[in-house]
């Protein structure tokens, strides 16, 4: 790095200079305000949300404050959450992934088949599951970062292929968790805190949002990804890889989808290629409310943790409640849309 | 008006292209253009909209590959591919478009592709980014730049004004150029105070020894800082003048074709 920039002439200009550009909400209205204040700290909105939930149930519903209660809601969220990871990757690089349900129930279905069918040893069938997720996110990768095909049409594509493939592997059947390794069971075991037993799973879950909360804040690669979402172009004349920086983002994101079948596994007990086929559209979800924004470039993969748990926390404090299951759905959509709405205003230029 | 271009034949430009040809579709956007540098000038790049002086640099700068035509560099012939490839050569380049990064912050922009990790373990083992040096750094940066007055390095560059983020763009180019240096419209979003110090900067840049290519529509920036100024049209060089040499009006009826390029 050369040091070309000579000093100041006049003795440091701009180093008193710190006169106002614009004060951001210094003498704006109260909207002006809130609309700053989000800008700047996009999960204000799902962490204020959820903590409204989780005060109105504690307070509507006695059950709900149960410490059992709020390990199984931990439980039920534990999947979806690990899928959101992945699904936050892609969409802050202006993608969506329709296909990380599929790989999870392939990758979930590969690794158990191997060890109950094949009898291979836990561990390895674990960790070729996960050689299967990754593998199908490179696939995605590949065709998103090289041939340069739209992510949409790309994991639709990819969806059906890898949900037939499931299908032929397991001939669309069931294998019983007592056939299996204990390995691929694990994330289903609880340990105890307190009187609260907490899932093994839902420690992986909570150790995976760090790691790449970490990598997205903390490194070179987090940085790419933000500005290959934001403007790939832009991106690219300043010198970012990012055919390489896609490429990469689908290929963890395969893996980590991987990780939830092997989470998936423990949470149901058996590895069945029916299971969840509601998780594509809820991880989405989860990454939406979490307040990261489908035009890529912006949001925090913390975001969609809340997401994630405003939605457990909701279907699970509404059903305590007595309200039936479709007001649960109601409610989800609302909230979608309302963080849509909200993004999009969050989003609009300051004028 | 017999003065052609002062060239030093003895001399070998820093930076050479022969007959580039770009096209788009059916839109020739480089018709065998041609293009010198030679060491240590500010050569003014001038022509009417659509003549091909973004495409002639972003040919120098790696955004586009030309599809025919040569590019050598200190006289030996180079490929550049990528932006990349032209930043490992050392020139550096400032787009029409600026290519900032709006969700990112001042910092982060101008270390984009060549962040500073933690020394040890952090940065080796954890790849942990150097947040406190890259805004160090960058403060110091943009204040010797001088052409901005912002708030705070952390802020994101989406919250500046497009003048700033023309200061960013700008700074980023001036603090890593090593080679040359690639100006497209520097100045287009500034006011007159801003202007001036950008043009202040190219002047010290050169003073260093360092080339810089300008492109610009503002006639007496270009007259007031160009040792040489490269006339496109219709995607060729029409003809290199000596600034000294011509008026503005007779330069700028070469520009338009109202006048033979002599
Ligand atoms: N990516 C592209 N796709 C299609 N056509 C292009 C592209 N880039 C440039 N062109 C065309 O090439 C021609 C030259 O464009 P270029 O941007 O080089 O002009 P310019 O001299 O920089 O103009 P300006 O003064 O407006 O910046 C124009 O006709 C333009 O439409
Ligand atoms: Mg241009």
């Amino acid at each position: 790095m050369a040091e070309l920039t000579p000093a100041p002439a006049g003795g440091g200009s701009a180093a008193a200079g710190t006169t106002t550009v614009d004060a951001p909400g210094r003498s704006a209205g109260l909207g002006a305000r809130i609309h700053n204040t989000l800008h700047d700290k996009a999960t204000l909105g799902p962490a204020i949300v959820l903590l409204i939930a989780l005060v109105g149930f504690s307070v509507f519903t006695d059950r709900f404050l149960a410490a059992n209660n709020l390990s199984l809601v931990l439980q039920q969220v534990m999947v979806v959450g690990t899928l959101g990871i992945a699904q936050t990757l892609i969409i802050l690089t202006a993608g969506i992934d329709l296909s990380v349900g599929a790989i999870m129930v392939l990758s979930s279905i590969v690794m158990a088949k191997l060890s109950a069918d094949s009898g291979v040893p836990g561990v390895l069938a674990l960790l070729i599951g996960f050689g299967v997720g990754t593998l199908c996110g490179l696939i995605n990768g590949i065709l998103v970062s090289r041939v340069r095909l739209p992510p949409f049409i790309v994991t639709l594509g990819t969806l059906n292929i890898f949900i037939a493939l499931n299908l032929y592997y397991s001939q669309s059947e069931t294998i019983r968790g007592t056939d299996m390794s204990d390995v691929l069971l694990y994330t289903g075991n609880t340990f105890a805190i307190g009187d609260t037993r907490v899932a093994y799973g839902v420690l992986l879950m909570l150790g995976l949002f760090a790691l790449v909360a970490y990598a997205l804040r903390a490194t070179a690669w987090g940085r790419h990804v933000y500005a290959t979402g934001d403007d790939r172009e832009a991106a690219r004349l300043a010198g970012v890889q990012t055919t390489r920086v896609l490429l990469s983002v689908y290929t963890v994101a395969g893996l980590l989808c991987a990780v939830a079948g092997w989470i998936l596994i423990g949470r149901i007990a058996s590895a069945s290629p029916q299971a969840g086929g509601s998780a594509n559209l809820d991880s989405i979800t989860a990454v939406v409310i979490g307040g990261t924004s489908l035009f890529g470039g912006r949001g925090l993969v913390i975001g969609t943790l809340f997401g994630a748990l405003i939605v457990g926390v909701l279907r699970n404090g509404l059903a305590l409640a007595g309200v039936d299951v479709l007001w649960q759905d109601f409610a989800v959509g609302f909230l979608v849309l309302t963080a849509v709405a909200i993004d999009q205003w969050i989003r609009k230029v300051k004028t | 008006m017999s003065a052609a271009a002062p060239q030093a034949p003895t001399v070998t430009p820093i930076l050479e292209a022969k007959g580039l040809v770009k096209r788009f579709g059916n839109v020739t956007a480089l018709d065998g253009a041609d293009f010198e540098l030679m060491p240590g000038e500010i050569l003014g790049v001038i022509g009417d909209n659509g003549a091909g002086k973004s495409s002639l640099i972003k040919c120098l700068s790696g955004a586009q590959v030309p599809d025919e035509g040569t590019v050598r560099m200190n006289g030996e012939d180079v490929v550049i591919r990528t932006p990349l490839e032209a930043r490992a050569l050392g020139i550096e380049t400032v787009y029409q478009t600026l290519a900032v990064s709006p969700a990112l912050d001042i910092a982060d922009n101008l270390y984009l592709g060549r962040e500073i990790r933690k020394p040890g373990f952090q940065g080796k083992v954890l790849r942990r980014l150097d947040k406190k040096a890259m805004r160090a750094e960058a403060k110091h940066q943009m204040s010797d730049l001088g052409i901005m007055t912002i708030q705070k390095i952390e802020q994101q560059v989406e919250s500046l004004s497009g003048g700033q983020r023309q200061g960013v763009a700008v700074a980023r180019a001036a603090a890593f150029g090593s080679k040359v240096i690639i100006l497209d419209e520097p100045t287009a979003a500034l006011g007159v105070k801003e202007s001036g110090k950008v043009l202040d900067l190219i002047q010290k840049v050169r003073q260093n020894g360092l080339p810089v290519i300008l492109i610009s529509h503002n006639m007496p920036h270009v007259f007031e800082v160009a040792d040489r100024i490269h006339i496109q049209r219709l995607g060729r060089r029409a003809t290199v003048v000596d600034p000294k040499e011509r008026t503005p009006n007779e330069v700028v009826a070469i520009m338009t074709g109202a006048a033979p390029a002599t």
